[in-house]
């Protein structure tokens, strides 16, 4: 198997090789059949790098610990799935997986050339490039099948514990589909500036791309902060790590672009500034996977570090000077087309929704590297954690909720002052009644900055929801009227006949969710204490009781437990079973949380250890408030995007009265 | 831990809040959840220490980066050139807005192409256009 992969790897490499500079000879040329060729090559190295990521699979199926990587990250006890996902636990691995997935989403590209021969010959000879890079940095700097010197050790030394959760399984890939999809909307961003391409056509094709990897990347975004939440036993779910940063700042840039483009698409506006938040979305992937892994900030994901660092520097400094020459020289071909007639537009709503995403998106950078910053212009380090980053980015991220409701209530162009007040009357009234209900209820914003920030996220999520449901409501009631069916009924309907719209509403609905979620976060509560049979604990209105507490032998792992019966005002609602465990290979412990999950609150139990002295287990109990609706919000959010990707449906011709078609004509003078 | 009074249990959540463990696992000081750390323990148990000996706020925090160094510390102090991590993301905001606005004006600046004459368009361009306006509304 090593030997097969190392061949097929240098196979991909010249196929990669021959579809770049065979691929840009022949557009330089003209050549077509010198095209189709480097298409096909592009086709066959998917072949050979698919070929090597199945190698490193099997080898790690079958315990083959010659392999360094698998004697690494694998064991013989390792159930076969986290073999599986021993793919992508390590540098050479997860780089192989970052070049097969490159691979598949250039498959697709040259596969469905036809959409536009000419925009995908030049988009795939950019993927190519790309492929290139990650390509010799596998075969030269971090290769997957180097052999083990010496004896080979019987056994491996195991995946770190902290991976083997079933989440860890799909949250890498999801990332990686995520960053690595960026790189097809950039193809066909850099792709049209060089040929100055003519017309719109291809925003629409990289719009959609886009929206695969910002659904990708949201997804795997989500996937690790839920892994964090559930294994790493701290109570939360982010942390402002710089490899999480890095994650979300390609994502700012592109949910960005997803809102800019539409003012290209509609009005051939902002051409420049989008050429540029694509090309910066890209650079950010790759800066990002810098980053993770060159070790140049401190970060808990300390396995993925290496010294492969300065490929990174090369790599990122081209792609920045191809993208700087090509706008130079083409600029002239992204002048605007039409002028912004008025402040209160949907225009201006989505250049200020743009300013606010990348100034969170330059916080978040600023924040990530200033203790670098400030290590070389003072010569001493500082810590930027969490308490930074919530003071920044909370207050922009509110400003960015209300543009969230307020962008959809502006027309095109121009919005009347009679409009405005129509619009935003109800979603006002209900945002300040939600404001007035909370402090009613015992919320004090004076006392505390986040009690403040968190009343004005769910006031901001109340205007938010009101405005939405008042787009469909007012959609499906024009609907229903004309075709004499039930309004919820009318909006399914429009939901179908404007895919894009509506999805996105629901996406926004599910953002607003999200941010419900974190505006619980105030108001989380910890207690720790030792707990031995029959000890009690009271926390947040719970008692929890600890009924015994055991301990048993795996062949992965060792493992810890308590049972610890729940109660609330006497009555009894549930057992619950948090964890510890040892796993034998790697010699490190891992928690398994025990999480009782409602819509109000979340009751989070932590086996943190056992006191040396008594034997007895120490839980740590945290109540998280409203954590269950941030993954509500992303299963919305995703359903959102799904549908906003699907082709809409064409609307049934039939007679409608004069009365009804001014009704609908009004509606969709309120929508837009 | 000793028992603290509620004041005091206030006082040490929200200092532990803005400490590190110093143990290198780069988590907030009352969220490190390392069995057997070194640190952690230790330090709350000097972070209880300074609360009970009546220390203010800053002194308990200051001798904890006597103690430790400057990286203790969850975020920048606002001194010296650690005040460019807190004002250079509102100095960004402040200026992005002002191009913004500025960009704004610029374009409604721009002038707008007036009618020569009133088009006299046949059906199938009148089409054409209201095709058009439907397109550029549709969002």
């Amino acid at each position: 198997m090593p030997q097969i992969g190392s061949f097929t790897l240098l196979l991909a490499l010249a196929l990669a090789a021959y579809s770049f500079v065979g691929g840009a000879l022949a557009l330089y040329r003209k050549d077509d059949r010198l095209t189709e060729t480097a298409r096909r090559a592009g086709i066959a190295c998917w072949a050979a790098v698919t070929i090597a990521a199945f190698a490193l699979v099997m080898a790690a199926f079958g315990n083959d610990f010659s392999v360094a990587y698998i004697l690494h990250h694998s064991n013989r006890d390792l159930p076969i799935a986290y073999k599986f996902a021993a793919l992508w636990s390590g540098q050479e691995g997860s780089l192989l997986l970052w070049a097969w997935l490159l691979s598949t989403y250039g498959l697709v590209m040259r596969l469905r050339y036809k959409v536009d021969p000419q925009l995908t010959a030049y988009a795939s000879a950019i993927v190519a490039a790309v492929q290139v890079f990650f390509l010799l940095l596998i075969n030269f700097a971090a290769h997957p099948f180097g052999l083990v010197k010496g004896t080979i050790p019987p056994d491996g030394n195991g995946l770190n514990p902290l991976l083997q959760y079933p989440e860890m399984v799909i949250h890498p890939p999801m990332l990686y589909l995520g960053y690595v999809g960026v790189t097809a909307p950039f193809a066909f961003a850099l792709g049209a500036l060089i040929m100055k391409y003519p017309g719109e056509k291809w925003i629409h094709i990289t719009r959609r791309w886009t929206m695969v990897a910002w659904m990708f990347l949201t997804c795997g975004i989500f996937l690790g902060a839920h892994w964090a939440y559930e294994v790493l036993g701290w109570g939360g779910y982010w942390g402002w790590d710089p490899v999480e940063n890095a994650s979300l700042l390609p994502w700012l840039t592109m949910t960005a672009f997803l809102h800019s483009v539409m003012m290209q698409e509609k009005r051939g506006m902002m051409k420049m500034w989008n050429m540029w938040l694509i090309f910066t979305t890209f650079l950010l992937a790759i800066f990002g996977t810098f980053l993770t892994r060159s070790g140049v900030v401190s970060s808990v994901h300390a396995f993925a570090q290496s010294g492969i660092g300065t490929w990174f520097v090369w790599f990122l400094a081209l792609s920045f000077a191809t993208c700087v020459y090509f706008f130079v020289r083409n600029r002239e071909t992204l002048r605007s087309e039409h002028r912004l007639d008025s402040l209160v537009s949907r225009e201006s709503s989505f250049l200020f929704n743009n300013l606010v995403l990348l100034v969170s998106c330059f916080a978040v950078l600023w924040g990530t590297l200033f203790p670098v910053l400030s290590e070389w212009v003072t010569g001493s380090k500082v810590t930027v954690g969490p308490p930074f980053f919530n003071r920044v980015n909370v207050p922009i991220g509110l400003f960015l909720v209300l543009l969230t409701g307020v962008g959809p209530l502006l027309a095109w162009r121009q919005t009347s002052l009679d409009s405005l007040r129509r619009n935003f009357l109800v979603p006002t009234v209900l945002m300040m009644v939600a404001a007035v209900a909370l402090i009613v209820g015992g919320m004090r914003p004076w006392h505390d900055s986040s009690y403040f920030y968190s009343l004005m996220a769910i006031a901001l999520s109340v205007f938010v929801v009101a405005t939405v449901a008042g787009e469909f409501w007012r959609g499906g009631r024009v609907i229903a009227r004309q075709q004499h069916v039930s309004v919820a009924s009318g909006m399914v309907q429009i939901t179908r006949r404007n895919t894009r719209r509506y999805g996105g509403y629901l996406v926004h609905l599910g953002v607003v969710l999200v941010i419900i979620g974190f505006a619980g976060l105030p108001f989380n509560q910890d207690k720790e204490q030792e707990m031995g049979f029959g000890d009690k604990m009271q926390i947040a209105g719970y008692t929890l009781v600890c009924q015994s507490y055991t301990q048993d032998d795996k062949p992965n792992y060792e493992s810890e437990w308590a049972v610890i019966d729940v109660y609330k005002n006497g009555k009894k609602l549930d057992t619950m079973f948090p964890e510890r465990r040892f796993y034998k290979a790697s010699e490190q412990t891992a928690t398994i949380v025990a999480n009782r999950s409602r819509l109000n609150e979340d009751l989070y139990l932590v086996y943190t250890g056992r006191n040396p002295d008594t034997g007895k287990p120490i839980i740590k109990a945290h109540v998280n408030p409203l954590v269950m609706w941030i993954w509500i919000g992303v299963h919305l959010l995703l359903i959102g995007t799904i549908i906003a990707m699907l082709p809409s449906t064409k609307p049934a011709r039939y007679a409608v009265g004069v009365r009804e078609r001014a009704r609908s004509a009004e509606a969709v003078t309120t929508g837009d | 831990m000793l028992f603290l009074s509620a004041d005091t249990d206030a006082r040490f959540a929200k200092l532990g809040h803005q400490l590190m463990c110093m143990c290198g696992c780069n988590q907030i000081l009352l969220e490190c959840n390392h069995v057997g750390c070194a640190y952690s323990e230790r330090m709350r148990n000097e972070l209880t220490a300074g609360l009970e000996r009546g220390d203010s706020d800053s002194l308990v925090l200051q001798s904890f980066v006597q103690k430790y160094g400057n990286t203790v510390l969850a975020a920048p102090t606002s001194t010296g050139f650690n005040v460019f991590a807190w004002i250079m993301p509102f100095l960004v905001f402040g200026l992005a807005t002002a191009m913004a606005v500025w960009l704004v004006k610029m374009w409604r600046s721009r002038p707008v192409a007036q009618p020569v004459a009133r088009p006299n368009l046949n059906s199938a361009e009148l089409d054409a256009l209201r095709k058009k306006a439907r397109e550029e509304t549709d969002f």
